[in-house]
């Protein structure tokens, strides 16, 4: 089967119900989404399928039908999204594992709400377990790249 | 002979020959300068300054013994370097190094011996001496226990003094310009016309040289990066998805593999049938392992669908099957028999009991897993005369000698590769995922071995946080608390982790009591008690080990006696504490929460404190009691340090720590049926979410003399603040954690 991943088309020989997460990781070495759990209850593995944010842990691949979008294609060291730049302003990470799927998850949410209220925030990023406790960082930070993005 | 055995033949070891003081009984013969493990690694042309600093051509290598699993240890060890290296943290490379002796632990030592962190006698610093000694004879590059920094902060920026102060010396040589006419900056060292040298320029002459040992360290007031707000090593990688860690680590030719073991942990295996699973899709090998089974494969889902598809049947567990029967052994130990400390009895408690009307209180904390988010893998390679291992790991030397006992290898044909970890929290402190993936390694030799742990077997298969439980009694008199006698009962955690690594230990157990024994109160009568359980079911240290569940019985313990008193909470705590930097964190959290000031309809506040890790600290947590439950509003921290390193991550690291705390707390526990852990993965082990999260204002103070980590101390007093707080909202006094059995939250 055919998968577009951050605009690059890959062939990929794998069964029907393998877990889009883990043909990212190991089939195509795309490792910046995470594996956490497998049963969506933690959000590591959030990508992007048409802008729309998904639980790859849950995304069989024969299922992906539009173009996956992970954390390397929404920005890089070198080309910041807005929501890198504001995680890294308010210095987010501790271990940073979850912040792929955070950093997505959030993507998502400002597409959505361009500026999102607190609950709003909430809801949206509650799927995503962070072990660490960010959460109150998480929060500021994703109201700073809205205010950026609205800027822009 | 080469330049390298020149300097070996001198031995330095300046980052900590420099720092450790003080003589004891027995330090003498450890006091010699163990060797440099990174002169094996240095060829001509390279200078090794200390164990600390790498000089080359290629630039600036800090090694960072500590292990990183998100407090930011790499961050903060090379900033210490850095200052009086005078480098900027974007010029240098951080490197965890190899194993080695020479990185030692010195301030964990501190936290085992039996003083407390406010005792300055000449009996508490003698022997902490003697624990270092200890520490270093057993070589023990352990991450925990909150030491990083404290371990750190003099011993780096001596080696950083040190290394700058030999590259001066060889920019001296080089251009005959005087030592005293040159300055550093920017990993450069300037002449007086304004010409500089680089400081890789340098390494060739300065290896020739005698280390200058002969450094004063900078006064405070004059620090670049210490203390100030500073932008993680890591940052950058770990908010683009760049950040590698052990389990996405690859090598050419490696497979990947995942195991099942019994769960009911320790117990063997009986038999297993692999037919099925040997005929899926990408399966490679089906390899038996201690106490399980190791499916090998070409992909991660590969090998863990097969291992689910093997049939295996399972010897029971060498601890009591039943929840019941865990609690009713801590039940069982309250005797004189199993009496393992009693470190703190002041005036006479039975005296003060006897005939008076006593109030009684019995507590439980459960087991609880760690589940770092990444879980466990190790990759290892065993070839004919080496083996490689790359992990996250907080004890990497116990790793290695592991590994080349498996193998029948020297230590020194092991290399231990520590990668970064996706947390931690104690967890990693363990290796048997280490010690599974050499066996399989062992059977595939030449090829890389890559185990990944599923989340369920890693849930299922951790060595928890120990049980615990405690019983007070006390009494109360003109609105004071007069009597306060608290026994704790648990397995000792010390024995259980040791005892893994082959290292019997004897006498008391501190953790039994710690975080209860050594309260800064003055209480008439007062008196703390451990009692040791039987072993149970595997326990190891999870973040605050034995003061995470002590903390919680102490403080909600003194609560209930200041209720019962009459008295006011926050204030009857300060009439009690005669320790005055701990004073301090209580009025801080009193200013910060507006303490005593009316709140709205169904809204409460809780304080608690608990001194532990040498960190006095104090929170106060708001809640509302509303239709559906408990909401936690804000919580306010007051913690003293002694110094902040870096203030931002101190706030995040202490925000992380309520929150684990709380989490925990409300929601989660592990628990035996049949001698497995029923609890399996996130759905059933849940903690904080974001909408539970509550503003957590945090102050860090400064008036402590030590400097200290703050990694643990913060979970502690969270968990009593929370039961206390929710007294004082609903009158429901919440004895026994998860907190969700007894009272909904929302």
């Amino acid at each position: 089967m055919q998968l577009t991943v951050n605009g690059t088309t890959h062939d990929v020989d794998v069964e029907d119900d393998m877990p889009l997460l883990w043909v990212l990781r190991d089939e195509l070495n795309i490792k910046g989404v995470k594996y956490g759990c497998g049963v969506a209850q933690c959000g590591a593995c959030t990508v992007h399928i048409d802008g729309v944010a998904v639980r790859s842990c849950q995304t069989l691949a024969a299922d992906v039908d539009g173009p996956v979008t992970t954390i390397e294609g929404l920005g890089t060291p070198d080309a910041l999204h807005a929501l890198q730049e504001a995680w890294i302003e308010h210095q987010v990470a501790q271990c940073g594992y979850c912040q792929s799927g955070q950093i997505m998850q959030a993507a998502a949410l400002l597409s959505d709400i361009p500026s999102p209220t607190d609950a709003d925030i909430d809801d949206a990023m509650s799927g995503n377990l962070c072990r660490c406790g960010t959460y109150n960082r998480i929060r500021a930070a994703v109201k700073t790249a809205a205010g950026k993005l609205q800027e822009a | 002979m080469s330049r390298i055995g020149k300097i070996a033949r001198r031995s330095f070891l300046v980052g900590s020959a420099a720092v450790v003081g003080g003589v004891a009984f027995g330090y003498v013969m450890y006091k010699r300068p163990v060797a440099n493990p990174l002169l094996d690694q240095v060829a001509e042309g390279e200078a090794a300054l200390t164990p600390y600093v790498r000089v080359d051509a290629s630039g600036i290598t800090l090694i960072t013994p500590r292990a990183d699993s998100g407090q930011g240890a790499y961050s903060v060890q090379a900033a210490l370097i850095a200052e009086e290296l005078d480098v900027e943290l974007d010029q240098i490379r951080v490197d965890p190094g190899m194993p080695s002796p020479a990185y030692y632990n010195t301030a964990l030592s501190a936290e085992a011996a039996p003083f407390r962190s406010t005792d300055d006698s000449f009996a508490a610093q003698s022997t902490r001496g003697v624990m270092d000694a200890l520490m270093k004879f057993l070589g023990m590059q352990i991450t925990g226990g909150s030491t990083t920094v404290p371990d750190s902060f003099e011993k780096l920026r001596l080696a950083g003094a040190v290394a700058r102060e030999t590259l001066k010396a060889a920019a001296a040589q080089q251009t005959g310009v005087q030592v005293a006419d040159l300055k550093t900056a920017r990993g450069m060292v300037e002449l007086p016309g304004g010409d500089t040298l680089r400081y890789e320029d340098l390494a060739p002459i300065a290896a020739t040289l005698d280390p200058v040992n002969d450094v004063t360290l900078r006064d405070p007031s004059t620090w670049r990066l210490v203390g100030k707000a500073m932008e993680r090593v890591d940052i950058v990688a770990k908010s683009t998805g760049t950040q590698s860690y052990g389990i996405d680590f690859e090598v050419e030719g490696m497979v990947h593999a995942t195991v099942r073991t019994n769960p009911r942990r320790g117990g063997g295996m009986i038999e297993f049938d692999s037919a099925s699973a040997e005929q899926m899709r990408g399966v490679q090998a089906v390899v038996p392992i201690t106490n399980g089974v190791a499916v090998v494969a070409n992909n991660t889902w590969r090998a863990i669908q097969a291992a689910n598809a093997i049939d295996i049947t399972w010897a029971d567990a060498p601890y009591p099957a039943e929840m019941e029967e865990h609690w009713q052994t801590l039940s069982d130990s309250f005797i004189e028999d199993r009496r393992d400390s009693r470190m703190r009895d002041d005036g006479d408690v039975d005296a003060a009991l006897d005939g008076a009307e006593v109030i009684e209180a019995e507590y439980r904390a459960p087991y609880l897993a760690h589940a770092p988010l990444e879980p466990i893998t190790a990759t290892v390679q065993v070839t004919e005369d080496r083996v490689d291992v790359w992990t996250g790991t907080q004890v990497p030397r116990f790793v290695q000698s592991n590994v080349a006992k498996l193998c029948d290898m020297d230590a020194d044909q092991v290399f231990v590769h520590v990668l970064m970890m996706g947390g931690s929290f104690g967890h990693r402190l363990e290796d048997r995922v280490v010690r599974e993936a050499t066996e399989i390694a062992l059977q595939l030799k030449g090829t890389p071995v890559k185990l990944t742990y599923s989340r369920e077997e890693d849930m299922t298969h951790n060595d928890t946080r120990q049980i615990a439980m405690a019983r007070g009694r006390g009494t109360v008199s003109g609105g004071k608390v007069d009597a306060f006698d608290l026994g704790i009962a648990m397995p000792s955690v010390i024995a259980s982790q040791m005892g893994r690594q082959g290292f019997p230990v004897a006498g008391p157990d501190l953790q039994i009591v710690a975080g209860a024994w050594e309260q800064p109160m003055q209480i008439p009568h007062y008196r703390v008690s451990g009692y040791r359980a039987p072993e149970l079911a595997p326990i190891t240290s999870w973040r605050s080990v034995g003061a995470s569940t002590n903390g919680f019985f102490h403080d909600v313990f003194l609560d209930e006696l200041i209720h019962a008193a009459g008295a006011d909470p926050m204030e009857e705590r300060l009439r009690l504490c005669w320790h005055a930097p701990s004073r301090k964190t209580l009025e801080a959290v009193a200013e910060m929460s507006n303490w005593g000031a009316a709140l709205g309809p169904d809204k409460a506040r809780g304080v608690a404190f608990c001194l532990s890790f040498g960190v006095p600290t104090a929170e106060v947590i708001e809640v509302t009691n509303t239709a559906n439950g408990i909401r936690i509003d804000n919580v306010c921290v007051a913690a003293e340090v002694g110094t902040v390193v870096d203030p931002v991550n101190f706030e995040n690291m202490v925000q992380g720590g309520v929150v684990w705390a709380l989490g925990h707390a409300m929601n989660c526990e592990i628990t035996y049926s049949d001698g497995m852990v029923d609890q399996q993965n996130y759905y059933d082990y849940e903690g904080m979410r974001m909408f539970q999260a509550p503003v957590i204002n945090v102050r860090g103070l400064e008036n402590g003399d030590a400097v200290r980590g703050v990694g643990e101390p913060m979970v502690p007093p969270a968990a009593a603040a929370l039961s206390n707080a929710i007294f004082a909202a609903t009158g429901q006094r919440i004895r026994e954690m998860p907190m969700n059995k007894f009272i909904d939250f929302v």
